[in-house]
């Protein structure tokens, strides 16, 4: 059995065996789920170490004939693309779970759906079969909603379960007949993607196919996504939900249709990823400046960071409409380094809303002084989600700027804006009025993360985003072949040699161009270093 | 033989009435129960008479792979509703539910023949034989007005669309002479001329008419939600999975067998009538407040999911066909033997009255939650694996031959889907999150009720994670088809 099988099994078997605990033993149902997690993440973070950087193929798999009529096998493993992807998932669901203690009803349904949920996305991060890859994440889907419905805050909440629940499954059917279309277009007869990928290198899908294709994938993924202009549940749909399943979904849940766009559409429809790329680098504009936006202009602190979240999800989508190697392991920098963030912030207001009962910006205050833990943490993910150095996010988002800046200059700077400026203005301004100034009376009486436990989530998190931030050859080192072997394949691979060195002799005025002629490898971390 | 056992022992069930105290009638249905579950033993071992393949009757009676998976299917769909009317009993009126039980058995006896009917006037005594038998099932509660008010809609519109078969079958017999399905595609290839016709045609499309009427598919529907929502449970089940599934084996033997050289030609119509059914059914369904009408309309819906799997005109397509109807049976029996059991002592059967159902009953309200996902088409249930292969079978067609519509078809499956989300998700809010139940008193179920609910969660799941084995009988039933 693959290290896989066991990281998405464990909290699918604790799932299952919370079903027999009597619903009164909430000490034992809780520590199950932590315990199911917690192994998840271990076992993750082994698995982490244990990859070898550019190694041939896919590492720690497994395969099991399913429906062999069909072609469908349940087949794991794990490539640079996806290994940093589900340590950052599982990371995430620990620190769901340790969250989770704001539930106070019905804990034992909770915990099943949060770790079918878990179980259920790290599965379809590490499946390798395009039909296991879509079942295990609509899986994983489904509890969102009934945890919205059920746990959710706010007089919004049977609205906000309503819009989410149909537009993100409009979403997920979408993507369906996409991938059925390409599974039958594709002529290998099997669902395991990578006998699919080199099925298409012999003989590469029709043209127009392709292009009937990517729309279906681009749009069906784009919901789950959150593209511009198919976003407005996520502010909504976070506002309203639980700060587990917020973490869960915005952080884990939503980069699944970024990997799919990735793993599948790119390499798979090259020509028509090629042709739609100025379309994804122009509504990513729509994400990153007019959701940023949006965020301005927000009252309350959970829609707020639903409108960032959603911003920051433009500049994934612009790295990989650059279709070069720098660009798309940004992509996938920021995938990993924005779960962290997301979980981070979802907790934080989470904790926030159970003190005082209420996220509007204007009625807190000061709130540093009472609790200085919370408070530092929630300054450091707001430095983060700005873009400061240091933080992972920094890291992907420098590298998507370099990547995109060759193809779409003038995006690019749009970008930058959008990034820099707006996502300052938004997040000092929130960190000001939550955290500094006069401390209203009716908070006295709220308290910090009084113990280790409490306080475990969010330094973990808050870690992780740290040594992503200082050490990305952790990541670029892993990310870079496999990324290279998806870029070779959506340019073609002629074209391939043509952007890595070609970003070499190409002069622009930019202050960026020095690091363009470095390796990419090495690009991060030394902007880290220069910004230290 | 199969069919004559089941006809034997609904006799016997007749005749047991006479002998069996009124207080121990529940075991009549009991003992029928496993006198079916014996026939269905033999019939998966192989070693009963519908093992053996071949016809009989001059042709006119058929066992192959189609008709041994049919008729599993309804033997188990019988075996369900039989449980669901023992629990049901006490709402029939007085003594007489043995006769309740031997007109299930009968109705089953149709079913059977249907299955294996391989010639036109088997087909039209089958589906008499079904429908006259639930003429008198639909109306069984006979104080009830409702129940009567059901009764005869399904009589009128039943007996029109009986009579426009007949026409329709007399009008194959007077253009082509012949009866029997295969002797049928053989003179349609021999003589081409003829399967142009009008009045040959004409002839077929009155066939489907009836045949529509019995799936409950768009323009013939209007009889389903009435019916379901007046009939007896159990009836309504059975009408729900026997009656459709039944209409559907005589859909395909005679599309696919009798007339494969017309129906190549029909894509469009079948297209059209597909797409309708799913709209219709999903967009009447939202607004209903009672819950078996609801299923009614839900019902309609899927009868047009099934008839994407007719519309594909291909054996993976058939194939999908009956593998969602071996998921639907066990969905759809799960979904109504909540029902019986929450809603057999109140009045009307509104969706208010699941109110705090989780609390009264956590074993039933996971079921009714676990059948409306299911239905709904989400995994890992078997809803999702159905809905996938059908929309599979409907791309590769389009793929293959490049005909438009089936991509739209596509699309207004899926959007059936998003909207039948809507209401599905409505039943199981009704469950969960209704304010101030009044009624919180935990519902007893028998020990036969949890066997057989516990029996239909299993193939829910089964049918959901491990499809290997149905999709492998279906496959070959459907390869039998094309034969």
């Amino acid at each position: 059995m693959s290290i896989l099988t066991y990281i998405a099994g464990w909290p699918l078997l604790a799932a299952l065996a919370l079903v027999v605990v009597p619903r009164n033993y909430r000490v034992i149902i809780r520590t199950i789920a932590v315990l199911a997690t917690l192994i998840s993440a271990v076992l993750a973070v082994k698995m982490f170490c244990q990859f070898v950087p550019g190694a041939n193929g896919f590492q720690f798999e497994q395969q099991i004939p399913w429906v062999e009529s069909l072609g469908i096998s349940y087949h794991v493993g794990v490539d640079g693309l996806n290994v940093g992807l589900i340590l950052m998932g599982a990371i995430v669901a620990f620190a769901a779970a340790l969250c989770s203690w704001e539930i106070q009803t019905r804990e034992k349904e909770f915990y099943i759906l949060l770790l079918v949920m878990t179980g259920g996305i790290l599965g379809a991060f590490a499946s390798l079969d395009l039909f296991f890859f879509y079942f295990l994440h609509e899986l994983a889907l489904v509890p969102t909603f009934i945890m919205i419905g059920v746990w959710g805050r706010g007089e919004k909440k049977n609205y906000a379960t309503f819009q989410i629940t149909i537009y993100l499954s409009i979403g997920a059917l979408i993507a369906l007949i996409g991938l059925i279309a390409l599974y039958l277009q594709s002529g290998a007869n099997t669902f395991d993607i990578p006998k699919i990928i080199e099925h298409a290198k012999t003989n590469p899908l029709a043209v127009n196919a392709q292009n009937f294709i990517f729309p279906l994938l681009l749009f069906g993924f784009g919901i789950l996504v959150s593209l511009w202009p198919f976003h407005s549940w996520a502010p909504l749909g976070y506002g309203v939900a639980p700060s587990p399943t917020a973490m869960l979904h915005a952080g884990v849940l939503k980069k699944f249709g970024l990997y799919g766009l990735i793993r599948i559409a790119l390499p798979l429809l090259p020509q028509a990823a090629q042709s739609w790329a100025h379309v994804i680098a122009w509504l990513c504009v729509g994400n990153i400046l007019y959701v940023g936006w949006v965020a301005m202009r927000q009252r309350d602190l959970n829609l707020l960071i639903g409108n960032s979240s959603v911003a920051h999800m433009g500049f994934i989508f612009l790295g990989i409409a650059s279709l070069n190697l720098i660009g798309v392991t940004g992509a996938v920098l920021i995938m990993i380094a924005h779960g962290f963030l997301a979980a981070l912030t979802f907790a934080l207001s989470g904790y926030i809303y159970k003190q005082t009962g209420t996220l509007q910006i204007s009625e807190l205050g000061g709130l540093c002084r009472k609790l200085p833990f919370i408070g530092t943490a929630l300054l450091m993910a707001a430095l983060a989600g700005c873009g400061l150095p240091g933080f992972a996010n920094f890291v992907g988002e420098a590298t998507v700027f370099f990547g995109a800046w060759k193809t779409f200059p003038a995006i690019t700077i749009i970008a930058l804006w959008g990034a820099l400026v707006i996502g300052g203005i938004y997040m000092t301004r929130a960190i000001r009025n939550i955290l500094h100034g006069p401390l209203p009376e009716k908070w006295n009486s709220i308290a910090d993360a009084s113990n280790a436990w409490r306080k475990l989530p969010y330094a973990l998190l808050l870690v992780s985003l740290l040594v992503f931030g200082f050490l990305p050859k952790l990541l670029t080192e892993k990310i870079n072949p496999d990324a290279q072997k998806i870029v070779a394949m959506a340019t073609g691979s002629t074209a391939v040699s043509a952007v890595v060195v070609g970003v070499a002799p190409t002069t622009l005025s930019s202050g960026a161009t020095p690091a363009d002629t470095r390796e990419p490898r090495a690009l991060p971390e030394n902007f880290v270093a220069q910004n230290k | 033989m199969l069919e004559i056992s089941v006809i034997g022992l609904g006799l016997v069930l007749m005749l047991a009435d006479l002998f069996v105290p009124a207080e121990r009638r529940r075991f009549i249905g009991y003992a029928a129960i496993a006198a079916l579950g014996v026939l269905l033993v033999t019939s998966l071992s192989g070693n009963g008479s519908c093992g053996q393949f071949g016809t009989a009757f001059g042709g006119m009676f058929v066992n192959d792979a189609l008709s041994l998976f049919f008729k599993q299917l309804f033997i188990v769909a019988a075996i369900l509703v039989l449980f669901m009317a023992a629990e049901f009993s006490d709402k029939l009126a007085e003594g007489s539910v043995a006769e309740y039980y031997s007109l299930i058995l009968f109705a089953l006896a149709g079913m059977l023949f249907a299955a294996s009917s391989n010639d036109f006037t088997m087909l039209f005594v089958s589906i008499e034989l079904i429908t006259i038998t639930f003429y008198v099932l639909v109306s069984f509660q006979r104080s009830k007005l409702q129940s009567l008010e059901a009764g005869v809609k399904y009589l009128i519109l039943g007996a029109l669309s009986s009579s426009f078969m007949v026409f329709g079958i007399a009008l194959i017999w007077g253009t082509t002479g012949e009866l029997n399905f295969t002797k049928l595609a053989d003179f349609l290839i021999k003589t081409p001329e003829v399967a142009t016709s009008q009045i040959f045609l004409l002839g077929v499309l009155l066939v489907l008419v009836g045949l529509g009427f019995k799936i409950a598919a768009f323009p013939f529907q209007i009889w389903a939600p009435d019916v379901y929502q007046g009939a007896p449970t159990p009836t309504t089940a059975f009408l729900a999975i026997g009656s459709k599934a039944a209409g559907f084996v005589l859909l395909l033997r005679v599309l696919f067998t009798a007339v494969p050289s017309v129906t190549a030609h029909w894509a469009n119509l079948l297209i059209i009538i597909s797409g309708i059914t799913i709209l219709y059914g999903n967009l009447c369904a939202i607004p209903q407040r009672n819950l078996k009408r609801l299923l009614g309309y839900s019902s309609i819906a899927h009868a047009g999911y099934l008839l994407l799997g007719v519309a594909a005109l291909s054996a993976s397509g058939q194939s999908a066909l009956m593998y969602y109807l071996a998921g639907y049976v066990f969905t759809v029996m799960a979904g109504f033997f909540v029902i019986t059991l929450v809603m057999r002592h109140l009045a009307s059967e509104d969706i208010s009255g699941l109110a705090g159902l989780n609390r009264r009953s956590p074993l039933l309200a996971a079921t009714l939650t676990i059948a409306m996902v299911s239905l709904a088409g989400i995994p890992p249930l078997a809803g999702f694996f159905g809905k996938f292969l059908l929309l599979k079978a409907v791309i590769e067609v389009a793929q293959t031959t490049g005909n438009h519509g089936y991509y739209c078809l596509a699309f207004i499956a899926l959007a059936g889907v998003i909207i039948s989300l809507y209401y599905y998700f409505g039943v199981i809010r009704a469950i969960y999150w209704s304010k101030d139940p009044e009624d919180l008193s935990p519902i007893e179920i028998s020990s036969p009720a949890k066997l057989s609910i516990w029996a239909c969660l299993a193939g829910i799941f089964w049918i959901g994670l491990f499809p290997n084995t149905v999709l492998n009988i279906t496959n070959l039933a459907a390869a039998a088809l094309g034969k």
